[in-house]
């Protein structure tokens, strides 16, 4: 047996705890069903701004089916408004949002009332007899109409519609600017998406008035966040809630948030004390889910003759929507996007305003990547401008202002970011080797000649990933970021894992099954997952920024050596020698002299039933417990390189990808299997930020585009081939080495096609401020520089 | 329905159920219990809820329950239960080709149809064949190369 299979890391393992998902064997939320399960529907705001007058509910509790119709003051009696307004942000700003409206309803979709029947239609038949009493109010929809001195509050508590304003860098970066060799400068406008997990957000809930507990099923990446946010919201302790994630349909940082809808739910369990269920169905997804992107920029960026980079200038505008999303609010994704600007690279002088706006649109929240994406993409098309000014070659001009590691002396960039040992001109070298840069750019010359207009786009990126304690705690939010692993020898000499971290399909529990297989020598199966129970796992945090393997994955590895070492130790006992003389391999303890007899089986069943054969009397803890956060550096930074090749038709402004290469670096990859696919999958919504997704609102507020069919997410069919090759550069931050990976794909894919696609209109003169770049955007741009000429 | 019963074959079991004004869909997963069958938008873009219906992959959300009446319905549990669904079940866990697995059922439904019509796809056929089924996590490339590797390994089976 090699030692890279012996060590279960960097196996290219099959999911086969999986198996059960392709054999339409998986157990997600609305699979559930309790005994007497009532069924919610809700009717929700149809303004997008309102204040409600009234609710007849006496034709809907007519229906057959119907056991009750719950209103906003109804509910207020027993269940807390949410307060996002952690204290720490600064100039920070949201209204209380109620689980129900209570009077004013800021964002078309917003739930008014809770429709309770015997079953889901009967519900929805209801919800179509409530009658509300509105008066419509002004509602503020663009970024711009929000900014406008003279705008409407979307929050009539609020005189202005301003939520969040922050500076990253020096207050005056001109001096940079002056005597410059060259300065260029654009505009940016990001499209508002929103997360689309194949699977709707969905909830059961069952208050239980026999026991006074709380039991909460939900399709969710954070159950102990839900445990404390239900708990403090109901005015329960939180040891009487217990919140369990099932299988969950994907969530991608949608399912990270508490949401008003599914916290309604929880509170009319608790009113009626009847299990019920709430189901989100596609179009209330796509008008109460959490929103995300949308967002405005400028950005200068000052060179010298050779290409350095002498200073960035940027600012950002933000749409937060009605309400800040509960608990960890909207700004983290304006204020990464602000933040994250040149952090590849050394900038020289740099200034980055943030400015969050409140909008009569759905709140917007996290998304796979978190403002990165957005700061990636103005980086990347800066450079592009900056070396066209210069005329250096694009990858050139990467490579000549890569940042290294932080200069010495610093503790963290002029950004605030405390970044570790980076290794992006390794990965630019081989994504250059791999896509073969040189004959595509002799291609697309000879081929711009003929009129055919190919583009070649890279994009570097530094990601933060297994966020730590030091960003949430400072905030006041009651969220763990630590990841932690309770170990157990069973009996039988089976491995039972329960961990903090979740699983939507990224396969960490898969994979963290491999790594602790791996240090007892033993087969993935005989390790046993426990996750997404508050019920049955220790306390930490889920699944966000990437953490799974970086904090998960060290919490087990540590564990693993506690519970090793106590077990090695009671066998050296046994065996007369020196525990560190001992190893397992396959199960079995190794000593001086070869196989020892001694298995873990045979020592699970000594410690359990036989302790009086320990030769001290005493036997190891057959459970240990180990957690991890980040303390030497307030989170993992990874990084990579991606590069896109596409077509541009100047006649339709369709565009056709032709390929795609990412080198990553995301430390020890403990399953390239894994690992590969769950960038493509970034990768790929990356692309659909790029050319389809966008959520479209009419000026008064009205979602326009609520269906698959309108709102278009990446199909098979349009997508490349994605070559994947990793660098690493193991963290030293953990004894395991793994830097995160899951939003890797996302927050690089819109800045490479972004910058492909310029580089490709570059014989047209045009230039796509806007994304999504649809074929009427880019069209729009050649025509509009061709009338220029 | 003269006694107001929908009478249908599900996987091989004769089944009658009281009618109902819901879709197929809802039928399977909430009156029969197989839950395979995945919802994900009920307007027939997804392919999350794909099954079998008279030998044709059909949107069980755009099929009334009424509607099957004396059909016969395959869904995802039973697709294992021949060569063509258990390789490629084989393959899309060999392939890592699902993540959260909510559109895997779908997809495996549709990828069947495609390999009983055509034993050899190439990459661009299967990429069109599945291209009206939604993934959300994969970049589709693993179930690409997982739907191509099953192809191959009936083929290499053929004469068994």
């Amino acid at each position: 047996m090699t030692e890279l299979a012996n060590s279960g890391i960097g196996a290219p393992l099959p999911r086969e705890g999986a198996r059960r998902l392709a054999e339409g064997r998986g157990r997600y939320v609305d699979d559930i069903t309790l005994p007497g399960l009532l069924h919610i529907a809700f009717v929700r705001a149809p303004f997008a701004h309102g204040r409600l007058l009234g609710i007849e509910t006496d034709d809907a509790l007519e229906v057959p089916g119907v056991v009750a119709v719950i209103d906003g003051r109804r509910l207020a009696e027993i269940c807390a408004p949410f307060d996002t307004n952690p204290p720490g942000v600064p100039g920070h700003a949201s209204a209380p949002q109620p689980p129900l409206v209570v009077d004013e309803s800021c964002f078309q979709g917003e739930a008014v009332a809770a429709v309770v029947a015997e079953s889901r239609a009967a519900a929805e038949d209801g919800a179509e007899l409530v009658f509300l009493d509105w008066d419509e109010l002004p509602a503020v929809c663009s970024i711009e109409d929000a900014q406008a001195e003279d705008a409407a509050p979307v929050h009539t508590r609020f005189s202005d519609n301003l939520s969040l304003r922050h500076r990253f860098g020096a207050e005056d970066v001109s001096e940079a600017f002056h005597g410059a060799a060259h300065v260029v400068e654009a505009d940016f406008s990001f499209g508002r998406q929103t997360g689309v997990t194949l699977e709707p957000r969905g909830i059961v809930a069952h208050w239980d008035p026999r026991t006074e507990e709380l039991e909460v099923w939900q399709s969710h990446q954070v159950p102990w966040q839900m445990r404390e946010v239900y708990a403090r919201q109901l005015g329960l302790s939180p040891q009487s809630v217990r919140v369990t994630a099932p299988d969950v349909g994907g969530a991608f940082g949608l399912k990270l948030h508490a949401y008003a809808d599914e916290l309604a739910a929880v509170a009319v369990s608790r009113l009626l004390g009847r299990p019920v269920k709430y189901i989100v169905d596609r179009l209330e997804s796509f008008t109460a889910d959490a929103h995300a992107r949308e967002a405005r920029a400028s950005c200068r960026m000052a060179v010298d003759a050779e290409g350095h980079i002498l200073g960035i200038d940027a600012v950002v505008d933000a749409g937060f929507g009605a309400y800040a999303m509960h608990p960890r609010g909207s700004f983290g994704e304006a204020m990464q996007a602000a933040q994250m600007i040149g952090a590849p690279y050394r900038v020289g002088a740099f200034r980055a305003e943030v400015r969050g706006w409140r909008q009569n649109k759905a709140p917007s929240g996290a998304y796979r990547g978190v403002g990165q994406p957005i700061a990636c993409a103005i980086t990347e098309e800066m450079i592009d401008l900056a070396s066209r000014a210069a005329d250096i070659d694009p990858a050139e001009m990467r490579r000549i202002n890569y940042r290294r590691t932080l200069d010495e002396g610093t503790r963290a960039t002029q950004a605030g970011l405390v970044v570790e040992e980076l290794s992006l001109d390794a990965c630019l070298d081989k994504l250059l080797e791999a896509m073969d840069y040189t004959a595509l750019r002799s291609e697309q010359a000879a081929l711009r000649a003929k009129g055919i207009y190919r583009g070649i786009g890279l994009a570097s990126f530094v990601e933060l990933t297994g966020v730590g304690a030091g960003l949430y705690g400072p905030l006041g939010l009651t969220v763990a970021a630590n990841e932690a692993c309770r170990l157990t020898l069973q009996p039988d000499g089976s491995l039972t894992c329960a961990t903090s971290v979740t699983d939507q399909g990224q396969g960490t529990l898969s994979a963290i099954a491999q790594l602790i297989a791996g240090e007892f020598g033993i087969a993935p199966e005989g390790v046993r997952m426990v996750a997404g129970d508050t019920g049955r796992t220790p306390y930490g945090g889920g699944a966000w920024a990437s953490r799974g393997m970086a904090l998960g994955g060290e919490a087990a590895k540590r564990a693993c050596a506690r519970l090793r070492d106590g077990l090695l130790e009671l066998a050296a006992g046994i065996l007369q020698c020196e525990p560190e003389a001992l190893r397992f391999e396959q199960g079995e303890i190794i000593g001086p002299k070869g196989a020892s007899g001694l298995d873990l089986a045979e020592l699970a069943a000594l410690c359990h039933y036989r302790p009086y054969d320990s030769p001290t009397g005493q036997v190891p803890p057959m459970t240990v417990e180990e957690s991890f956060v980040p303390a030497a550096l307030p989170y993992i930074a990874s990084n990579g390189v991606h590069a896109v090749h596409l077509e541009v038709d100047p006649e339709l402004g369709t565009v056709d990808l032709l390929g795609y290469w990412v080198v990553d670096d995301c430390g020890t990859v403990v399953n390239p299997l894994l690992v590969d696919e769950q960038l493509r999958g970034g990768i790929v919504q990356g692309i659909g930020a790029a050319l389809y997704e966008e959520c479209l609102y009419s000026e008064d507020g009205q979602f326009t585009n609520g269906t698959l069919a309108d709102y278009v997410v990446p199909m098979a069919g349009e997508m490349p081939d994605i070559f994947v090759e990793h660098v690493s550069t193991p963290t030293r931050a953990t004894g395991l080495g793994a830097r995160g990976v899951g939003e890797a794909g996302t927050v690089g894919g819109l800045g490479a096609v972004r910058t492909a696609l310029g580089d490709a209109l570059v014989p047209t003169g045009a230039r796509v401020s806007q994304q999504p770049f649809t074929p009427g955007r880019v069209l729009a741009a050649i025509m509009a520089a061709e009338d220029a000429e | 329905m003269p006694d107001d019963l929908i009478r249908f074959t599900l996987n091989g079991r004769r089944i009658a159920v009281p009618s109902t004004r819901g879709h197929l869909g809802d039928l399977l997963r909430h009156e029969l219990g197989e839950t395979g069958t995945h919802i994900g938008c009920e307007h027939g873009v997804c392919g999350a809820c794909n099954v079998v219906m008279d030998g044709r992959v059909t949107r069980s959300c755009l099929t009334l329950a009424v509607q099957v009446d004396g059909a016969e319905i395959e869904t995802i549990e039973h697709a294992g239960n021949d060569r063509c669904g258990a390789a490629l079940q084989d393959a899309f866990v060999a392939r890592n080709a699902f993540q959260c697995g909510y559109c895997t059922p779908g997809m495996i439904m549709t990828a069947r149809e495609l390999l009983s019509e055509n034993a050899a796809p190439g990459r661009a056929e299967i990429r069109d064949a599945i291209s009206g089924n939604l993934c959300r996590c994969t970049g589709y490339q693993a179930i690409v190369e997982a739907i191509s590797d099953a192809a191959e390994a009936l083929r290499e089976t053929a004469d068994d």
